[in-house]
């Protein structure tokens, strides 16, 4: 079982939708005793990282997520995947959950290309750096859809896959140990986006 | 880079689609949620479905319909018709909706775009615009093109981005419906104002139409309504097409 972890941040409802196309079996829980006896973890999230943190630390999850994200198949998605790293400089500095070394920075400073516009909303391609189980149906090149203005530096140890935009190669998969992060919505990526949720299920 | 997307339209009109519908090998032509299906399993880079219900219990069945389109297509989905309140946005996105359009509601009440950007983000707003030459301006119609508000369209959607709108649907009401191209004159004066995505709406009528919308700056998708639903334009042999132009497309 698949627990997806509520802490009132995003729309769970396309996630959960494209885990049953699947047939991966979900909830959407904050329940300590689910999230302990779940094959598999994913932490969503939508909006700013300050007010996310905050929020996923009221639920005093933190711990626990900490010590299962050693143990079992962890995934976080969009701003699930930022609150990974150490720490965030949106709107101001925040610690994140440093479960992947790096920082979450504003996209709009590495733009070579400034005429770009900023959120980076859309498809682009994925370019694939290190061969993983998770992107084992992924072809070279295939589109994920992504939404964001920050994003994930300084982790090239933990960048499986990087997406170029105005000049600034965009994190877009990252991973250490049993922890995984897509910058971009496998949920809103087609058929490229649900072969990645299958794979994660199959970890 | 991105990729340029190709956006099919669905109209929906108490539940069914109601706007040109002429699908083959369908079984049920005017379902929304079976033609859902076709546009993600054809390609379709993103979907836009507009509720163009008058009465409340049409609402509800439309609210039902999204639910189980939303359940179903794993691509960005934009939602518009009839908002009018920040209620309206919630109601659409928790039924699975990614992005909003707003168009008469934001006339009626200029402040909904700031409100609705602050709480779910300007890249949750898309400010849809009907548009028509007047008297040699680009004047802002407002009801499905009826009324003509005075308002000068470019004025309008430069005020929209400000307050936070993330996308902007330019229709032009001056090409819609005669398959001649998109309205490029309309498109080109809007890009020079704003640096949000624009969605060029009305006047596909051939794939030719596609590669000359995406050689002018600042256009990042095509939308279009019956030409998709008729396969007058098939999205699979249109997206390989632009992309031997050396347009960026995901296929």
């Amino acid at each position: 079982m698949t627990a997806i972890v509520d802490y009132g941040v995003g729309n769970l409802f396309s996630l959960s939708s494209s885990l049953r196309a699947l047939g991966v079996e979900s909830t959407v829980t904050a329940d300590p005793a689910v999230l302990r006896a779940a094959d598999r973890i994913i932490l969503p999230g939508v909006g700013a990282f300050g007010d996310a943190m905050d929020k996923l630390r009221q639920t005093g999850l933190v711990p626990l997520l900490l010590e299962e994200a050693e143990r079992k198949p962890f995934l976080g998605i969009c701003l699930g995947m930022q609150l990974l790293f150490d720490k965030s400089l949106e709107y101001g500095a925040h610690e994140g959950l440093s479960l992947v070394p790096g920082e979450v920075v504003s996209l709009r400073e590495d733009l070579t290309d400034q005429t770009v516009k900023v959120p980076h909303m859309g498809w682009n391609s994925l370019h694939i750096l290190r061969e993983d189980p998770l992107l084992r149906y992924v072809d070279e090149g295939a589109y994920v859809y992504y939404v964001h203005s920050f994003y994930g530096r300084n982790c090239a140890e933990s960048t499986l896959a990087v997406s170029d935009y105005g000049g600034a190669a965009v994190t877009g998969v990252v991973r250490r140990g049993s922890v995984w992060g897509t910058q971009f919505h496998p949920e809103k990526s087609g058929e490229t986006g649900l072969s990645i949720l299958k794979a994660f299920a199959e970890l | 880079m991105l990729a340029k997307r190709i956006v099919p339209c669905l109209d929906v009109k108490d539940g069914r689609v109601v706007k040109g519908v002429n699908f083959e090998g369908l079984k049920d032509m005017a379902d929304p949620v079976e033609m859902a299906h076709f546009y993600n399993d054809s390609g379709a880079d993103e979907l836009v479905f507009y509720d163009i219900t008058a009465s409340a219990e049409g609402r509800q069945l439309f609210t039902d319909v999204l639910r189980r389109v939303a359940s179903e297509i794993f691509i960005p989905l934009t939602v518009g018709g009839g908002i009018r309140t920040l209620d309206d946005f919630d109601r659409v996105l928790k039924c699975g909706a990614d992005k909003v359009s707003v168009n008469s509601g934001a006339i009626a009440d200029p402040s909904l775009i700031a409100a609705a950007a602050k709480k779910y983000g300007d890249q949750c707003v898309v400010l849809s615009m009907d548009v028509k030459r007047v008297e040699g301006q680009f004047r802002l119609f407002a009801k499905g093109g009826r009324e003509d508000t005075g308002i000068d369209a470019m004025d309008w959607a430069v005020r929209g981005v400000a307050n936070g709108a993330g996308e902007i649907v330019l229709n032009s009401i001056d090409t819609d419906g005669v398959k001649g191209g998109f309205d490029l004159e309309m498109l080109d004066a809007l890009a020079a104002l704003v640096d949000v995505p624009i969605v060029a709406s009305g006047g596909a009528g051939k794939k030719e139409d596609f590669a000359e919308l995406f050689c002018h700056r600042g256009m990042d998708a095509g939308l279009a309504a019956s030409i998709f639903h008729t396969r007058q334009v098939d999205i699979k042999d249109l997206k390989r097409y632009l992309r031997a132009q050396g347009v960026e497309m995901r296929l």
